[in-house]
């Protein structure tokens, strides 16, 4: 984290007349362990794709990357406003890191509104690159400054690099034949190309980026992109406002091959593992929702594998769709955000009722209600297991990171269609849309997935829809099966025949049998990851995204002599077995959630325990500070739900 | 799907197309004719039972699938098409049928039932219109007659109601019919005629609830009244009713009028033409109520029209044969890999 120290100002090199770029030798290098840098600029002004291409190149040359795109639910707000302003933070690192980082050691300001919405975000010391041209008095008083930051005593704690960045682009450009909107839109690669050679990163995969996405069709943009891309890099060669290079080594990570993915990406191609490895049609039912909408754009790519995505005139229907898909035999799924299941839930109880296989995905975001929809947070644990009407038990699974959403994507199709019910998968805004580097999986190793149907009666007597195996698991038959036919509903059902019954006695039966069976769940994965010793201090319990913040703040409370573990739950229900015992080995157990307290009031009526809370909901992850100092505020006396870290 | 080879198909009559369950529909009710008319459609035409799905939604008429031995989906209130078009979706093969009511199909699920048909899913829907909420005891309906006293609008429901076959040409429907409970040989006709129609079909029957709303459609099926109430719409043929046929409709501009035919030339009449590929017509006849017009019984509208499951599956096929079928190791790859050693 600690990135390099101010540099004095060295004698800045001379640059050749622009050749190709190099791995510029002209400059001083200092080596540092990790940087975060953090993008950011007006909604229109191409901070995500400046941010995502920083990424790519920083996963490719072999960094461990986390990422944080931080962007307003209005697509294009005011220009020049402050809430318009669009973030993308990296951190990328020589040793593992599990976050994209608490303080930004560079923030690239495109214009004043993105320097005051983000200059807090800045360490003491820190670089500040910002785009001189655009701090005209106008922009200025939109984004609320009396006088120009860049030139009053605002910044003198930082280290700032002042770039004409619209002149430097326009230059650059010229001559290709652009009008003055498309020139204005590659003054993200001036920037990107400027960060690139501070960063001694190769430009040949951003080149390639910018030659796929617009060589064909718009030749002059990708010259242009291009040519800007250079021009940024070799401004950093020979600038004096910039004395030395910096180099961040690859990062040891385990031996394999890599790729960078989000959670979302790694929702769409577990969805097409699984797939394959049960050799059946996959059925995708979704309508449009922040920050959900990138697992139907996937999938509909991928039709070639035999993937069905339908857009659903809403989120009920896109229940509904994925029900009927299951009746009828494929793998189903529908994914949105909270406001889209709570419009799903009651089919998702006909789903428990009818006990047929769909897998739920829920992108978190603030709520209640529309909340803040391109932000994070985790307040849907209630709704997901709790949020249905009558005794409805649905396994619930959570993503730890962006590439556990893979795995955990695949353990809940296996629970699905083994169990023969619905699923719900937890992932959030932060882990759908944040990048972290992704060991590739050998497709020989991945699990099977084994699917019976039936083809002849399982009773004498005829097909008994509802007659369960020793699991508690009814059979899978599927219309077009000749002797099955039978009828199901969302009317309690006759134990074993499936016929409707008001029985007292039956509706009990049938009540406990869905409880138990769901309660009887075996993990198909890891239903808990612990760091740590089995005994100590303080256990710090975490679920879904907040895994990174929590782990990193456990190692670093180790280091420091603290007796911290942490549990962090990929099951929530059913829970891994035996967390009681386990928690009772520590002084304190204290969850860390981006809520008020879901978790901890589960485990509390679970285990018993007087279970402490960190908890926070601004619609950002955790930093790993705030965990570190909601530790030592919990072991002070503090209640978590009172507390709600970061309150101050 | 299915792995069993199918066996040459068994002659069924049509108490074969009903299951063991009791029917529970209140003795009197509408809903026992169009059940008797449905298996006797099913019977004649043969149907795979095993391939043949009736999905409903909540309400009377949403009992139905307990009482056929084909597969049925009993499923939540309005979202009979939601399950159906993921069916469809998912298993093209299948017969899919749904029933719905007023208050089902044109009130909570009015969404759905508008999509399903726009789309034209290739699924059938038979939308049982008794102008009340029957199960939950005598509700005003979205086809309830403006004004209608009931226990939830005691001083007279203040909404205007809706024309079911209005909405389904609205929604561009490929097949629109309306039949009614007691005329059973027409009923057979119109479900057959659903049945064979290739696209979604909707159809629309007049059902009595002998216990809310009874005599609702008195006018449209009392031997003195029906045949000045109703016009049957046959293909081809101009628009003639009345207990002498000596009636028929005429159009004055844009709007119908009933003509005495000894007052016109027969050429003057409104011909049907249920292939017209626009809806104007159709719209037009599904406006025609009573008391100032004869209600059009039979097919509205029956077009060819590119089928959902058929453009799905089409870019499905367009796909695999552009870029082969999908290669697991590859996506997993995706575009930039590193290795570390």
């Amino acid at each position: 984290m600690q990135s390099a120290t101010t540099p004095g100002k060295a004698p800045a090199a001379v640059s050749s007349d622009k050749p190709a770029p190099q791995p510029s030798k002209g400059k001083p290098q200092v080596k540092v362990p990790s940087v975060t840098i953090r993008f950011a600029g007006d909604s229109g002004d191409g901070m995500q794709l400046a941010g995502t291409q920083f990424t790519d190149t920083s996963a490719i040359v072999g960094n461990d990357i986390s990422t944080l795109p931080d962007f307003p639910a209005e697509i294009r707000a005011p220009a020049g406003t402050l809430a318009g302003v669009s973030g993308y933070q990296i951190q990328f690192s020589s040793t593992d890191i599990y976050t994209p980082g608490d303080d930004v050691d560079v923030l690239v300001a495109m214009n004043p509104a993105a320097l005051r919405s983000n200059l807090h975000l800045v360490r003491k010391g820190g670089m500040i690159i910002a785009n001189e041209d655009a701090f005209t008095a106008n922009d200025l008083r939109k984004a609320g400054y009396e006088t120009n930051p860049l030139e009053d005593a605002t910044l003198s704690g930082y280290r700032l690099i002042k770039v004409p960045i619209n002149r430097l682009n326009s230059e650059a450009v010229k001559g290709i034949g652009l009008s003055a909107k498309q020139v204005d839109r590659c003054k993200n690669f001036f920037a990107l190309g400027l960060v690139y050679w501070l960063y001694d990163r190769p430009l040949e995969p951003t080149l390639r980026y910018i030659q796929e996405k617009f060589g064909k069709k718009l030749p002059a943009v990708a010259e242009a992109n291009a040519a800007t891309l250079k021009a940024g890099y070799h401004f950093g060669e020979t600038t004096e406002l910039i004395a030395q290079q910096y180099h961040v080594d690859k990062a040891r990570l385990m031996p394999g091959t890599y790729r960078k993915i989000t959670g979302n990406e790694a929702v769409v191609v577990a969805m097409v593992a699984a797939l394959k490895l049960a050799g059946k049609e996959i059925f995708y039912a979704s309508y449009p929702i922040t920050p959900a909408s990138d697992i139907l754009h996937g999938l509909a790519e991928l039709k070639n594998f035999g993937v069905i995505t339908f857009q659903a005139e809403d989120e009920i229907c896109a229940m509904g769709a994925a029900i009927g898909a299951a009746f009828g035999g494929a793998l189903a799924a529908t994914g949105t955000s909270g406001p889209g299941v709570a419009l799903k839930s009651e089919a998702m109880g006909l789903a428990v009722m009818t006990e047929l296989p769909v897998v739920v995905i829920n992108v978190q975001r603030g709520g209640p209600s529309t909340g803040l929809p391109t932000k994070t947070e985790q307040a849907d644990l209630f709704q997901a297991v709790f949020g249905r009407n009558g005794e409805c038990p649905v396994p619930v699974l959570a993503a730890a990171s962006p590439s556990d959403c893979f795995w955990a994507t695949l353990e809940a199709f296996i629970l699905a269609t083994k169990y023969m019910t619905p699923v719900l998968l937890l992932s959030d805004g932060y882990i759908a849309n944040g990048a972290e580097p992704w060991m590739i999986p050998d497709v020989a190793s991945l699990p099977k997935i084994e699917i019976r149907h039936p083809t002849k009666p399982n009773d004498p007597a005829g097909f008994m829809p509802y007659k369960r195996d020793e699991r508690l698991v009814r059979p899978w038959a599927l219309p077009g099966t000749p002797g099955l036919e039978h009828r199901i509903g969302g009317l309690e059902k006759e134990d074993v025949t499936g016929r409707v019954s008001y029985d007292a006695a039956n509706h009990q039966r049938m009540v406990r049998l869905r409880q138990d069976k769901v309660a009887g769940i075996q993990p198909v994965g890891q239903p808990l990851i612990w760091t740590g010793a089995e005994k100590g201090d303080v256990l710090l319990v975490s679920w879904g995204g907040t895994y990174g913040a929590v782990k990193a703040a456990t190692l670093e409370m180790q280091a420091q002599g603290m007796k911290v573990s942490a549990c962090h739950l990929r099951y929530l229900n059913p829970l891994p077995a035996g967390l009681a015992e386990r928690f009772r080995e520590f002084q304190h157990v204290i969850v860390a959630e981006l809520n008020l307290g879901q978790l901890r009031t589960i485990l509390r009526a679970h285990t018993l325990i007087d279970i402490k809370g960190i908890n926070k909901v601004k619609g950002q992850p955790f930093s790993i500070s705030e965990i570190v100092e909601g530790v030592r505020q919990a072991l002070d006396g503090a209640d978590g739900a009172a507390w709600a870290g970061g309150a101050k | 799907m299915s792995t069993a080879t199918t066996p040459p198909l068994a002659i069924l009559k049509p108490q074969d197309y009903g299951s063991d369950q009791e029917v529970r529909w209140c003795p009197g009710c509408g809903d026992y004719s169009i059940l008797m008319q449905m298996k006797k459609v099913l019977a004649k035409l043969g149907v795979d039972r095993s391939k043949t799905v009736f999905i409903s939604g909540i309400g009377c008429s949403s009992r139905f699938p307990y009482y056929m031995s084909t597969y049925g989906f009993h499923s939540i209130h309005g979202r009979a098409p939601t399950l159906a078009t993921g069916l469809k979706l998912a298993r093209p093969d299948l017969n899919v049928w749904i029933v719905t009511g007023d208050g089902d199909g044109l009130s909570i699920g009015g969404n759905h039932l508008m999509h399903i048909i726009r789309r034209n899913v290739d699924v059938k829907i038979l939308l049982f219109n008794n102008r009340i909420y029957g199960l939950t005891k005598g509700q005003y309906s979205p086809t309830s007659e403006h004004g209608k006293k009931t226990k939830s609008s005691p001083m007279g429901a203040p909404d205007m109601p809706v024309r079911p076959i209005s909405i389904a040409i609205a929604a561009e429907a490929s097949f629109a019919a309306r039949a009614v409970d007691v005329d059973v040989k027409h009923l057979e006709y119109v479900l057959e005629r659903a049945a064979r129609h290739v696209g979604t079909a909707f159809v629309e029957i007049y059902q009595n609830c002998n216990i809310f709303n009874d005599g609702a459609f008195e006018y449209a099926t009392g031997k003195d009244t029906k045949s000045d109430t109703t016009v049957y719409l046959e293909h081809g043929k101009p628009l003639v009713f009345g207990k002498n046929r000596d009636k028929g409709i005429r159009l004055h501009g844009l709007s119908p009028e009933i003509v005495k035919l000894s007052e016109v030339r027969p050429d003057d009449l409104l011909i049907h033409d249920e292939k017209a590929p626009d809806t104007a017509l159709a719209f037009l006849l599904s406006r025609m109520s009573y008391p100032d017009f004869p209600e059009p019984m039979g097919v509205f509208r029956d077009v060819e029209q590119n089928r959902y499951v058929d453009l799905v599956r089409g870019q499905i096929r367009q796909a695999i044969e552009k870029q082969g079928p999908g290669d697991l190791a590859a996506l997993l790859r995706g575009s930039d890999t590193w290795t570390v050693k």
